[in-house]
């Protein structure tokens, strides 16, 4: 009896375990590997310690008892890749019906099951910022990923350590979608202006309204009527109070210096640029007054906003002082953002490090995670990737990628089909001939036929 | 007295700056070679390189003479002559790189319907030339160049014969002097693939209209067949462009690129391909890797690419496109490597770092994008090595140019020496350190 009595105190123990869905966490002491730190140099022949998802101890000769031990001699390890600016494992991008969407969510959206997280791990990255997509001035609000893969639980991918981040976009995206498309402000650069303008405005007044409630309610006796509540305008309010940070969809020098100077006016310094590809042309200002830009390695000329672009881009930010990256708003690049970040060593000679940091430190920083990840440090997160030689060469191959310290891509534990889960009404398998993989635009292509069969090829 | 001094120094202080300051774009620019502007045909020796032949291996401490457009000399002992001597001590000499299917020049920025000259009306229009639809004056064009891609084959799309491709090299103000010598017919294979997840279509239908496409190829064919037969027997015909054409490829005088990239299409082309005795290149060739052997064993060429997109399969490999032209050329296929990209179509080399990272090799790969792609184009008397005799078609590197942080620093393309500009390194120079910076005083 009281043998059945401690059987059942343990299984409600384990139930309870579960029930608080905690996310795996590994151990694993990585021996004799070239570190590639990011923040404190690189260290040879190092070993690293991973105890329940955290790197403990970074030194030589470590050593632990009853811990998976991995000869990384003549091998690199590097922090995990963080991409910045993602749409992977989302299973809507687009909600285009205002220009104003602050209260959409796409944590709703998280579709565990996308092969496109395992071919990003198996390209070393481990951390995205999975965002809305570009057809609104102020679009919803983004969920910055782990890539847990081989949970079927869409939560177990949060990372709840990151910040609340929202999506904005300026430029031919907006325009087209809601002025050009719909007949509705906006049409042009102004009207992008005056509607963010207009949404901070309306979520001030929303926010007086709430403390006039407040304070009225003070009063002794007294029952005040409560404002309506409004997920949009609280959403926004929050963006005023610094809770949020913006990634703010751009490409034209104008545009971008156009929202630097709306954002000092109402106080809000926590914003990203992305794409940024005339960035370049205002590094002093991006320096000074944002949390820096990021930016593809060398794409351009796809839309006209683009033309006028430089592949030197990163290079130049970086030179400025601008906290720079690199990002992927593909299921293509995310799975070679190693690649992208040495393509500035090409155009325009940056270090070694100053390369690494851009897919790493940087976006961590630009997504508010960067006490978590983005380095090797003892204390951070153990997502951490192998390299069979230096991550920067277009030779590299990912060896293994770790993501709280538990493998989640092995190289020679590769199975041929990773698919998690297989639809069966799929009788005939499709074949990706091209694929759709740049997603910013994704949900709204409907509203354009005139781009005839170049559709596909670029929408972000 | 004093103030004399201190105004003396000051006057000095600003006589230094004023050098600087006039100096700081030469010195800039000196990076770039931004001496000249616009190509330079004279006679050049590159002196003191390591030479990467493909062809006769590798030779160190060696020099390239280049005089009236083709490499004069090639060997350790070269005497210069009264030739520009360029030194290139720890720098080494390539072949200029193929990209074996482009849209560059076909069209400036991709989303606009004004500047994509690369798909013509209608389905049939096999009469449609690339070539004179190449803007010479792409703001692309020395955006690639200067990655010592040199020759692109410029590809129109869309439809079943969307039209005749033309290999073209990257320096020139008309046509007829960026024509490289070589052009083909495309035909898009009718393909029975599901598209993507995106693609509605039921089982059934795509069988259907795959079957559609199917007949629809072999009726024209049939027809161009007819007309082909008909005109060598010298009878009177009427003015009917589209079959001209394509009795073109009947007749051999011109090869036909056939796009195709599911397995079970590629099988098909191939059948197809033999059944009609035809002179046929594959490209795009996405699933060659599962048919590796049937296109060996069919002695078809292959230009495949890019390696730098998903594999075809969610049931795939993670890397089944960067290992796909590996696999190939192990079954012992002749391969070629492409971009299918316009204004990015400096990336070939990477495209072709990571098939030779993937399985293929560095040489193999090397040779992928030089002299393989010279003798599937048969232009390989002229062009893709570095030999006496061949055009003066190479570049000048820091390194191996597949390798990320290698420098490219000079390209000649026909003997001309092409400035190391363009737009994107034009911008670098004026905005590295902007004037005025974040403060205008």
């Amino acid at each position: 009896m009281k043998k059945i009595h401690i059987l059942y105190t343990g299984l409600l123990m384990m139930v309870c375990l579960m029930a608080e869905a905690q996310t795996p966490k590994g151990n694993v002491l990585i021996k004799n590997a070239t570190v590639l730190t990011v923040t404190n140099g690189t260290l040879e022949n190092t070993d690293v310690l991973v105890e329940n998802g955290v790197i403990k101890r970074i030194g030589t000769n470590l050593s632990a008892s009853n811990v998976e031990t991995i000869d990384a001699s003549g091998k690199y390890l590097m922090p995990g890749i963080i991409d910045a600016h993602s749409h992977v494992a989302l299973d809507a991008v687009n909600e285009a019906t205002s220009p104003i969407t602050s209260e959409v969510k796409m944590a709703d959206v998280v579709n565990p099951y996308d092969i496109g997280l395992y071919r990003a791990l198996a390209g070393g990255v481990t951390v995205s910022h999975a965002m809305h997509g570009s057809a609104n001035a102020i679009g919803g609000e983004n969920i910055t990923l782990k890539h847990r893969y081989g949970s079927g639980n869409p939560e177990d991918l949060y990372m709840k350590e990151a910040p609340r981040t929202i999506k904005f976009a300026l430029g031919e995206n907006p325009t087209r979608v809601h002025g050009r498309g719909n007949g509705n402000q906006p049409r042009t650069r102004m009207g992008v202006e005056a509607v963010i303008r207009n949404g901070f405005n309306e979520a001030i007044q929303y926010q007086k309204a709430w403390k006039a409630y407040d304070e009225a309610k003070k009063v002794k006796g007294a029952t005040p009527i409560p404002p309506k509540y409004d997920t949009r305008l609280q959403t926004l309010a929050d963006i005023l109070d610094g809770k949020v940070i913006i990634h703010c969809h751009s490409y034209r020098a104008d545009e971008i210096y156009a929202l630097i100077n709306t954002c000092r006016e109402f106080g809000i310094t926590n914003i990203v640029f992305s794409h940024v590809n005339e960035g370049f042309k205002v590094a002093p200002e991006l320096a000074e007054y944002t949390m820096g830009a990021s930016v593809f390695a060398d794409w351009w000329a796809y839309k006209f906003e683009v033309y006028y672009s430089t592949a030197y881009n990163a290079a130049i930010l970086t030179e400025n002082g601008v906290i720079t990256s690199i990002n992927s708003d593909s299921g293509e690049l995310i799975r070679h953002l190693y690649h992208e970040a040495g393509k500035a060593q090409r155009y325009g000679e940056l270090d070694d490090e100053q390369t690494l940091a851009l897919i790493t430190i940087n976006p961590a920083k630009q997504l508010g995670i960067a006490e978590k990840v983005g380095s090797i440090e003892e204390g951070k997160q153990a997502d951490l990737v192998i390299f069979d030689e230096h991550p920067l060469s277009v030779y590299a191959i990912p060896q293994m990628t770790f993501v709280d310290g538990v493998k989640y891509f092995d190289i020679n534990d590769d199975m041929d089909d990773m698919r998690l889960k297989v639809s069966a009404a799929e009788t005939v398998e499709p074949i990706f001939l091209k694929e759709h993989d740049h997603k910013c635009m994704h949900g709204v292509d409907f509203y354009f036929t005139n781009f005839g069969r170049n559709l596909f090829d670029h929408g972000h | 007295m004093l103030e004399n001094k201190e105004l003396k120094m000051k006057k000095i202080y600003k006589l230094l700056y004023t050098l600087t300051i006039l100096l700081l774009p030469v010195m800039a620019q000196a990076q770039f070679d931004g001496e000249f502007i616009k190509p330079r045909n004279g006679k050049f020796l590159l002196q003191n390189a390591t030479i990467v032949t493909v062809t006769n291996g590798t030779i160190e401490n060696g020099s390239v003479l280049i005089e009236n457009g083709k490499i004069s000399a090639v060997g350790r002992n070269v005497s210069p002559g009264d030739a520009e001597v360029i030194d290139c001590s720890g720098h080494y000499i390539y072949p200029g790189m193929f990209d074996g299917g482009s849209r560059l020049g076909l069209v400036e920025v991709g989303s606009l319907a004004e500047t994509q000259d690369y798909a013509e009306v209608g389905s049939v229009s096999p009469n449609m030339q690339a070539i004179v639809a190449v803007n010479p004056n792409s703001v692309a064009i020395p955006v690639t160049r200067v990655s010592g891609v040199t020759t692109t084959l410029a590809v129109p799309s869309g439809g079943l014969f969307p039209g005749t491709a033309a290999l073209i090299n990257l320096n020139g103000y008309t046509s007829d002097q960026m024509y490289a010598g070589f052009k083909g017919v495309v035909l898009n294979f009718p393909s029975s693939a599901r598209r993507s997840t995106w693609d509605r279509r039921s089982d059934e239908d795509i069988k259907k209209e795959s079957e559609t496409a199917q007949k629809t190829l072999n009726e024209i064919w049939g027809r161009a067949v007819n007309y082909h037969k008909l005109k060598s027997a010298g009878a009177e015909l009427q003015f009917y462009p589209e079959m001209e054409q394509l009795a073109k490829v009947i007749a051999g005088e011109l090869p036909l690129l056939v796009e195709v990239n599911a397995a079970a299409d590629i099988e098909a082309a191939i059948e197809w391909i033999q059944s009609k005795e035809v002179n046929a290149i594959l490209t795009g060739v996405a699933e060659g890797w599962r048919v590796a052997e049937k296109i060996a064993e069919a002695k078809l060429p292959v230009v495949v690419g890019p390696m730098l997109s998903i594999p075809t399969r969610q049931s795939d490999r993670f890397d089944a496109a960067y290992t796909n032209p590996g696999k190939m050329a192990k079954a012992g296929v002749k391969v070629v490597i492409r971009t299918n990209d316009a204004e990015n179509t400096r990336n070939l080399p990477f495209n072709a770092g990571f098939a030779a990272a993937y399985g293929m090799g560095k040489e193999e790969a090397l040779k992928a994008v030089t002299i393989n792609a010279a003798e599937v184009f048969g232009v390989a008397d002229k062009m893709g090595s570095i030999e006496e005799g061949k055009d003066a078609t190479l570049f000048v590197s820091t390194g191996d140019p597949f390798e990320t942080k290698t420098q490219i620093r000079h390209v000649f393309i026909d003997g001309y020496r092409v400035p190391m500009s363009n737009r994107h390194i034009k911008l670098y120079q004026e905005f590295l350190e902007r004037s005025p910076g974040l403060e205008k005083n």
